[in-house]
C-alpha cells in the first residue's frame, strides 16, 4: 500500500480528475442561480435596473438568510408588477455569501463592478456587514442591511433597516426590569461582535438601573453543547436570562435548556435573535412561554401586514412564516424604490438625499428614515412564544422610536 | 461537590456524544484508513431519517417513529456509504489525500441535496414523551435524553465488541486489518470485507444522527459540527481501536466539561485542542496501539 505502483498511479490521476469534477459540480451547483441572473443582468440594456441580493444561501447562516432573500425577491416582484421603478423593471442578481465573511466582501465587489447593481440588499451577521462596509464605502455604492445589530456604527453608504440597540435591547431590558421585576440577569451569547458589544451596553445600563449581572457566558458560533453553561446559570440563580445566541446554536440551547428542567415559569429568558423562522427548527415545545424582543411579528396587526403575510405564503408555501428580519428585508427594497422614484434617478448620492425623512407604510407600521444616521424609526415590541409557534406581542413602545445607534441620548452610555 | 458531580455527568454526556459520532469512523478511518469527509453528512442523513419518519407517522407516534428511526438510519446511512464506497472510494484505496478531497466534495453535494429536499432552515424533531425532563439525584440533574444517548452508546459498543470478537465476519475484518495480503491468500474475500466494514461504519454515523436530534439542531450542515470532533477521538484513541476510542472520548469529554466550567466555552475548545496537540507530541500513535502482524510498516 505504501509504494505506488503504476496501476495505482493511474488510479490516482483518475481520482484527481474525479475530485476536480466533483468540486466543479459543487461550484456550478452553488452558483447556478447567480450565473443565470447575472448574465441576463449584464446583457440587459436600459430597460431594466439590476439590483443585488447578497445573503448566505449555504453554510451555518443559511437557515436564517435564505428567507430574507425570499422576502427581498417578493418585494421586487411586487414593484415590477406595479410597473417597476422609473418605468423600468428591476432585475435581481442573487449571490451567495456562503456564511463566510471574506466571500461577502468579494461578492459585494462583484455585484458593484461586474453587475453594476443600483443597490445591494444583504448581510445578516455583523461580521458580514463589517466585511462589506469598506467595499461599499470605497465604491460609493449602497447597501441595505436588514437585521437588528449592536449599534455604534453609521456608514454613509449603508441603510440600516433592522433595529439598533435603543429600539430593541434597551426596551427588552426595561421589560425584564419593570414587568418581570428581574433584579439579577445572566448574559448568554455567541462569541462574536454583536453579543459582546450588546452585553457591554447591557452592563452599562444595569449599573445605573440597580440590576445585577450575575454571569456572562459566550460560546463559539455553531456550538452544540450548552450543558455547562446551563449548569452555571442554575448556580447563579438569576431572575432572568438575556440571550444573544445566533444561528444553529439556538436550537441546541433551547433543547438543552428544557432538558435541564427549566422553562419560562422557573426562569424567563429574553432572546433578541430567535424569530418565528428559527422557532420552527427549535421545536415550539422547547421554547413556549419564553420572550423575544423585536420590532415585528407575523401576528402584528394591520392590513399592510395581512397583505404581506398572505403574499409571502402564497409565493413560498403555506407552512412558511414571516419574522422581523424577513419583514425588514422586504421593507428595504420598498424604501429604496421609493427613494429612487422621489429622486428620479438611481444615482447614489441623489437617492441618499431623497431618503432623508422618507416614510413608508410597512407591515410593522409606519417607518421613517432618519436623515442623519440612515437608520429607521421602529416600534419596539416584546413578544411571547405561543403554543402554535407564533409570537404574541405582550408589551412594547406605542410609537416608533428614533434610532440612536451611538446612544447619545443616554447618559450611562458615554464612553462605550 | 454537587458542582463536581454535575460536571462529571456533563463530561460523561459529552463523551457519549463524541463516542457516538466517532464509532463509525473507527471502522472507516481507523480500520480502512479512508479519510471520509462525508461522514458528517451520513450523521445528517440519520437525523433527517428521524424527521421523515416523525412527519410520516405523525406526532401521535413519537416513540414508535423514534424507535424505528434507529435501525432505519443505520440502513439508510449504511447504504449511502456502500454507494460511496462502490462509486468512489474503492478506486482510491491507498490514496488518502485524493479520498479526502473527493469525499469533501461528496459531502458538499449531500448538504445541497438536503437543502433542496428539506429546505435551508432547520427542521424540528420532537423528543418522544418518555425522554421529557429528568431526574435529580443528590443535586445532580440527569436528563433522560442524555441518559438515553449514553444507553445507545453502551448498546452499540457492546454490539460492536461482540461482532468483532465472536462472529466469523468480525474475525475476517480483523484479519484483513492486521495483514491484508495474508488474509487474501488465506481465502478471505477482502473486497467483501471492505464493503461490509464501510457499510457498518457509515450506518453507525446514521445512528449517531438519530441520537443528536435530541440535543442539537437538525439542518443541512449539522454534520460539520461533529466531523472534526469525531476525527479527533479516533486519532487520540489510536487508529482502529474501540478501547482507544472509548478512552479518548471520555478524556476529551471530561476535559471539555471541567475546563469550560472553570473558564468559558471558547477557551475550553481551544484548551482541549492544545491538550490534544501536546498529547500527540508525546504519543503520536494514540492511546491504544494496534498490533499488526506483517512485515510492512
Amino acid at each position: 500500500m505504501n509504494r505506488p505502483i503504476r496501476g495505482q498511479r493511474r488510479a490516482g490521476r483518475r481520482a484527481l480528475a474525479l475530485a476536480l469534477a466533483a468540486l466543479a459540480v459543487v461550484a456550478v451547483g452553488c452558483g447556478s442561480d447567480s450565473d443565470e441572473s447575472s448574465s441576463s443582468a449584464t446583457s440587459a440594456s436600459g430597460d431594466t435596473i439590476p439590483v443585488g441580493i447578497l445573503h448566505s444561501l449555504s453554510g451555518t447562516m443559511a437557515i436564517s438568510e435564505v428567507s430574507v432573500r425570499d422576502s427581498a425577491l417578493l418585494a421586487i416582484d411586487e414593484i415590477n408588477a406595479a410597473g417597476g421603478v422609473l418605468g423600468k423593471q428591476l432585475e435581481p442578481v442573487v449571490e451567495d455569501g456562503a456564511s463566510d465573511w471574506p466571500t461577502f466582501a468579494e461578492k459585494a465587489q462583484k455585484l458593484i463592478s461586474t453587475d453594476k447593481v443600483a443597490a445591494t440588499f444583504g448581510g445578516w451577521t455583523s461580521a458580514s456587514r463589517k466585511a462589506m462596509l469598506p467595499v461599499f464605502e470605497r465604491n460609493k455604492a449602497l447597501l441595505y442591511y436588514p437585521v437588528q445589530y449592536e449599534g455604534l456604527e453609521s456608514s454613509p453608504y449603508i441603510f440600516y433597516t433592522g433595529a439598533t440597540t435603543n429600539q430593541q435591547i434597551i426596551p427588552g431590558l426595561e421589560f425584564l426590569k419593570e414587568e418581570l421585576e428581574a433584579k439579577t440577569l445572566f448574559l448568554v451569547g455567541s462569541d462574536y461582535v454583536f453579543p459582546r458589544t450588546a452585553n457591554k451596553v447591557i452592563k452599562a445600563w444595569a449599573k445605573v438601573n440597580d440590576v445585577e449581572i450575575v454571569g456572562e457566558e459566550y460560546a463559539p458560533l455553531g456550538n452544540t453543547e450548552y450543558a455547562t453553561t446551563i449548569n452555571k446559570i442554575k448556580q447563579a440563580k438569576p431572575d432572568a436570562v438575556f440571550q444573544t445566541i445566533n444561528g444553529d446554536s439556538n436550537v441546541a440551547f433551547w433543547k438543552q435548556f428544557k432538558d435541564a428542567g427549566l422553562d419560562s415559569e422557573t426562569l424567563p429568558v429574553i432572546s433578541v435573535s430567535t424569530s418565528e423562522d428559527e422557532v420552527k427548527g427549535v421545536g415550539i415545545e422547547n421554547i413556549v412561554g419564553q420572550y423575544v424582543a423585536w420590532n415585528y411579528y407575523q401576528t402584528t396587526e394591520g392590513s399592510k401586514n395581512e397583505a404581506f403575510v398572505k403574499a409571502y405564503k402564497e409565493k413560498y408555501g403555506q407552512d412558511r412564516v414571516t419574522g422581523d428580519p424577513i419583514e425588514a428585508g422586504y421593507v428595504s427594497v420598498h424604501l429604496w424604490a421609493l427613494a429612487v422614484e422621489k429622486a428620479g434617478t438611481t444615482d447614489v448620492e441623489k437617492v441618499k438625499e431623497a431618503s432623508k425623512g422618507l416614510e413608508f407604510d410597512a407591515p410593522e407600521g409606519k417607518v421613517t428614515i432618519d436623515g442623519e444616521n440612515q437608520h429607521i424609526y421602529k416600534t419596539a415590541r416584546i413578544g411571547q412564544l405561543q403554543p402554535d409557534g407564533l409570537i404574541k406581542e405582550v408589551s412594547g413602545s406605542d410609537e416608533p422610536i428614533k434610532p440612536d445607534p451611538f446612544l447619545k441620548t443616554y447618559d450611562w452610555a458615554t464612553g462605550l | 461537590m454537587e458542582v463536581i458531580l454535575n460536571q462529571l455527568f456533563v463530561g460523561l454526556s459529552i463523551a457519549s456524544i463524541l463516542l457516538l459520532v466517532a464509532l463509525g469512523l473507527t471502522f472507516t478511518f481507523g480500520q480502512m484508513n479512508v479519510i471520509n469527509m462525508a461522514h458528517g453528512e451520513f450523521i445528517m442523513a440519520g437525523a433527517y431519517t428521524t424527521y421523515v419518519l416523525q412527519t410520516a407517522l405523525g406526532t401521535g407516534f413519537l416513540t414508535l417513529s423514534f424507535g424505528l428511526a434507529l435501525p432505519a438510519a443505520f440502513l439508510i446511512a449504511g447504504t449511502l456509504g456502500l454507494i460511496l464506497e462502490f462509486l468512489v472510494i474503492r478506486r482510491l484505496y491507498g490514496r488518502p489525500l485524493d479520498t479526502l478531497l473527493v469525499t469533501w466534495g461528496v459531502g458538499l453535494m449531500l448538504q445541497q441535496l438536503a437543502r433542496d429536499l428539506f429546505g435551508a432552515q432547520n427542521v424540528n424533531v420532537s423528543a418522544p414523551s418518555f425522554l421529557d425532563g429528568g431526574l435529580t439525584v443528590a443535586g445532580v440533574s440527569l436528563s433522560y435524553s442524555r441518559m438515553f444517548i449514553i444507553g445507545v452508546v453502551l448498546f452499540v459498543v457492546v454490539a460492536i465488541a461482540l461482532y468483532m470478537q465472536r462472529t466469523p465476519a468480525g474475525r475476517r475484518m480483523r484479519a484483513v486489518m492486521q495483514n491484508r495480503p495474508l488474509a487474501s491468500v488465506s481465502g478471505v474475500r477482502t473486497r467483501v470485507v471492505d464493503r461490509t466494514t464501510f457499510f457498518i461504519g457509515s450506518g453507525l454515523a446514521g445512528v449517531a444522527g438519530v441520537g443528536i436530534t435530541l440535543l442539537g439542531p437538525v439542518g443541512p450542515t449539522l454534520g460539520l459540527a461533529y466531523l472534526i470532533d469525531a476525527f479527533l477521538v479516533v486519532i487520540v484513541g489510536g487508529l482502529g481501536q474501540l478501547r482507544g476510542a472509548i478512552l479518548a472520548a471520555l478524556a476529551l469529554g471530561m476535559a471539555n466539561s471541567f475546563i469550560e466550567y472553570n473558564t468559558s466555552a471558547s477557551i475550553a475548545k481551544a484548551g482541549v485542542f492544545l491538550l490534544i496537540v501536546l498529547f500527540l507530541q508525546w504519543r503520536p500513535q494514540g492511546m491504544v496501539v494496534q498490533q499488526r502482524r506483517g512485515l510492512a510498516s
